[in-house]
């Protein structure tokens, strides 16, 4: 960075330059032709020109760190106002004092200091103004890619850990069962941290974005209602109907856990009873529709106003993944709820 | 004889608590139970020492069973994961087991109960934690009462109002009133606030039952209910009433 500034630093000095020379012949010029001898044309136009410079090198600088923000642009022409006043009055000033005689070149100076001062406000403001809008322009840019590079960024880890979203209860609890294992049936607890294993390899295993067969997502549901039913012994049934069609369908990773997790919350800690879930897979307008069906309790139901708080993470994913907001369905018919999720297939 | 009762809807949770106690002759396994009803049914029935106690099961929450025993016993809560009950058992300092304890954490436990028992501190700690508990970290949208040997589960849109009665609380609903050991600032607190609030030291009205406010002598009001019911207005509780309203 510290290269490139010297290097725009060197062009500005250059243009400056190129830019004083050019200007002050074509004044000197201009007052020629208007009937002052030349060396009052070149040094009016000298200084004319270096304090113009000046002035607008003094109001750059005092803006090149200190930017107003966009409230404060007015205070920005005030002081472009500012500085040509004081431009042109020093102007008039110092000439004032190396020709004091030639009255004829004063009276004629007099007379142009308004065309002057309008010609000093007019490069400055137009400078400063240009100034802001190449300014603006970049904050606009930075802003802009920060906030897409921020949504992508947010997107991914968003995505990342609805997919992760694993339950901690679930975990020990688990945990918990094996220890009981252990002591009164060491093959069962055997079994049962291969299934937890594969579980958690399970979950780790797929891309935030991947699409897996439905038939390979059963194979990991299947592993965590067997943990399921462990803990809950003979209070949990499952019923599981799907054809080869389905099977063959393409599901984002993991998407039926928390679903089905859900609906085991929801049914074995709204009854007393066992229950029983049903899991139902089926194709219909290009879309892999998947039913999830839990027994509840009606006169329960509206002290259970969180029915369908695990699945606002399951919405959110098929948001993100295919920008439908109505791909999660929820109906409660007299004492079934059931979750619908649709997938559409490309 | 130790009497244990042993509350958790996790057959297994069970068991290993059950395997723990059988290095302590002096223990009885009096039952163990699946969820909260019967929970509730066996200590009334065997007025255990001690009960074991999961939170997380089906209807109603170890918390919610607890509040509706008469004669508290000691208690050992057993939980898997649940920061907001873990919190709660912190600052009361009841003792609690996280899922998967060792034997050697559950012994510690149980000698803790056996120190402390006939003494009553311990189960005055437990009473104090659910004098003040709010049952989870989301607000409260249902209370849990007895009515006789009956549990019902009362959600909080069908309370009028609640009352202030010595230690206890009724709580009234359109055609019933039940009573609660519970404090007044434990409601006020854990109720949601947009529909509750508190207008006198001994009531706390369901906003959407109000249907006007009435003066009566000397500056102060009184509250109508849809029900009829005429509640009392603090001098505090009127202003707040108000400001709630925006009038």
């Amino acid at each position: 960075m510290l290269s490139g500034s010297v290097t725009y630093s060197r062009r500005v000095l250059f243009v400056s330059v190129a830019w004083f020379v050019v200007w002050t012949s074509i004044q000197t010029i201009l007052l020629y032709y208007y009937e002052q001898g030349f060396a009052i044309s070149l040094i009016d136009s000298i200084l004319s020109n270096f304090l113009l410079l000046l002035a607008v090198y003094v109001s750059n600088n005092m803006f090149r760190f200190y930017k107003p923000k966009s409230g404060e642009r007015f205070q920005r022409l005030i002081w472009g106002l500012a500085f040509t006043f004081l431009a042109v009055y020093a102007l008039q000033f110092v000439l004032q004092q190396v020709f004091p005689k030639e009255t004829i070149y004063l009276a004629f100076l007099h007379k142009s200091l308004p065309l002057r001062f309008v010609f000093f406000l007019l490069l400055i403001s137009w400078l400063q103004i240009s100034r802001w809008v190449v300014q603006y322009d970049q904050e606009q840019q930075e802003k802009k890619l920060r906030e897409t590079e921020y949504t992508g960024l947010a997107k991914e880890a968003e995505l990342s850990k609805l997919r992760l979203q694993l339950q901690p209860h679930f975990l020990f609890n688990s945990l918990n069962s094996i220890n009981a294992l252990v002591g009164s049936k060491p093959q069962e607890a055997r079994k049962m941290i291969q299934q937890l294993s594969d579980f958690l390899r399970g979950t780790i295993k797929h891309e935030d974005r991947s699409l897996i067969p439905f038939k390979d997502e059963l194979v990991h549901l299947n592993l965590y209602l067997e943990i399921e039913k462990v803990r809950f012994g003979n209070r949990l049934q499952t019923e599981i109907e799907c054809n080869e069609e389905a099977n063959a369908l393409l599901i984002p990773a993991l998407l039926l856990q928390p679903v089905v997790e859900n609906a085991i919350k929801f049914g074995l800690y709204d009854t007393i009873d066992a229950i029983t879930i049903r899991i139902k897979a089926e194709i219909s307008n290009n879309q892999l529709i998947v039913k999830v069906e839990n027994p509840f309790d009606p006169d329960t139901q509206s002290v259970n106003k969180g029915t369908g708080f695990g699945l606002s993470s399951v919405q959110r994913r098929l948001y993100l993944l295919f920008a439908q907001s109505d791909l999660v369905v929820i109906r409660k018919d007299q004492n079934v709820f059931t979750t619908i999720i649709k997938i559409p297939q490309s | 004889m130790i009497k244990i009762v042993v509350i958790d809807d996790e057959p297994l949770a069970r068991s290993i608590v059950v395997e723990y106690l059988q290095s302590y002759p002096e223990v009885d396994i009096v039952q163990e139970c699946n969820n909260g009803y019967e929970g509730l049914k066996a200590i009334q029935q065997h007025k255990p020492d001690l009960i074991f106690l999961d939170i997380q099961m089906p209807k109603i929450s170890g918390f919610e069973m607890l509040e509706l025993v008469e004669e508290m016993p000691a208690v050992i809560f057993t939980t898997a994961f649940d920061e907001y009950a873990m919190r709660a058992f912190e600052a009361n300092a009841v003792d609690y087991l996280l899922k998967p304890f060792s034997k050697e954490r559950f012994d510690k436990a149980f000698q803790k109960f056996l120190q402390q028992r006939g003494n009553s501190s311990a189960i005055k700690k437990t009473e104090d934690l659910l004098m003040n508990i709010n049952h989870q970290a989301e607000e409260q949208n249902r209370i849990v009462v007895k009515n006789g040997s009956d549990i019902r589960i009362v959600p909080i849109d069908d309370i009028c109002y609640i009352e202030a009665f010595d230690d206890y609380v009724k709580i009234f609903t359109k055609d019933s009133w039940y009573l609660k050991k519970k404090t007044m600032s434990s409601y006020e607190a854990s109720l949601n606030e947009k529909q509750f609030l508190r207008v006198h030291r001994s009531f706390i009205i369901n906003l959407q039952e109000l249907t006007r406010i009435e003066p009566m002598e000397k500056n102060s009001h009184i509250a109508l209910l849809k029900t009829g019911q005429r509640i009392p207005l603090s001098r505090s509780g009127y202003s707040r009433l108000k400001e709630k309203l925006g009038i």
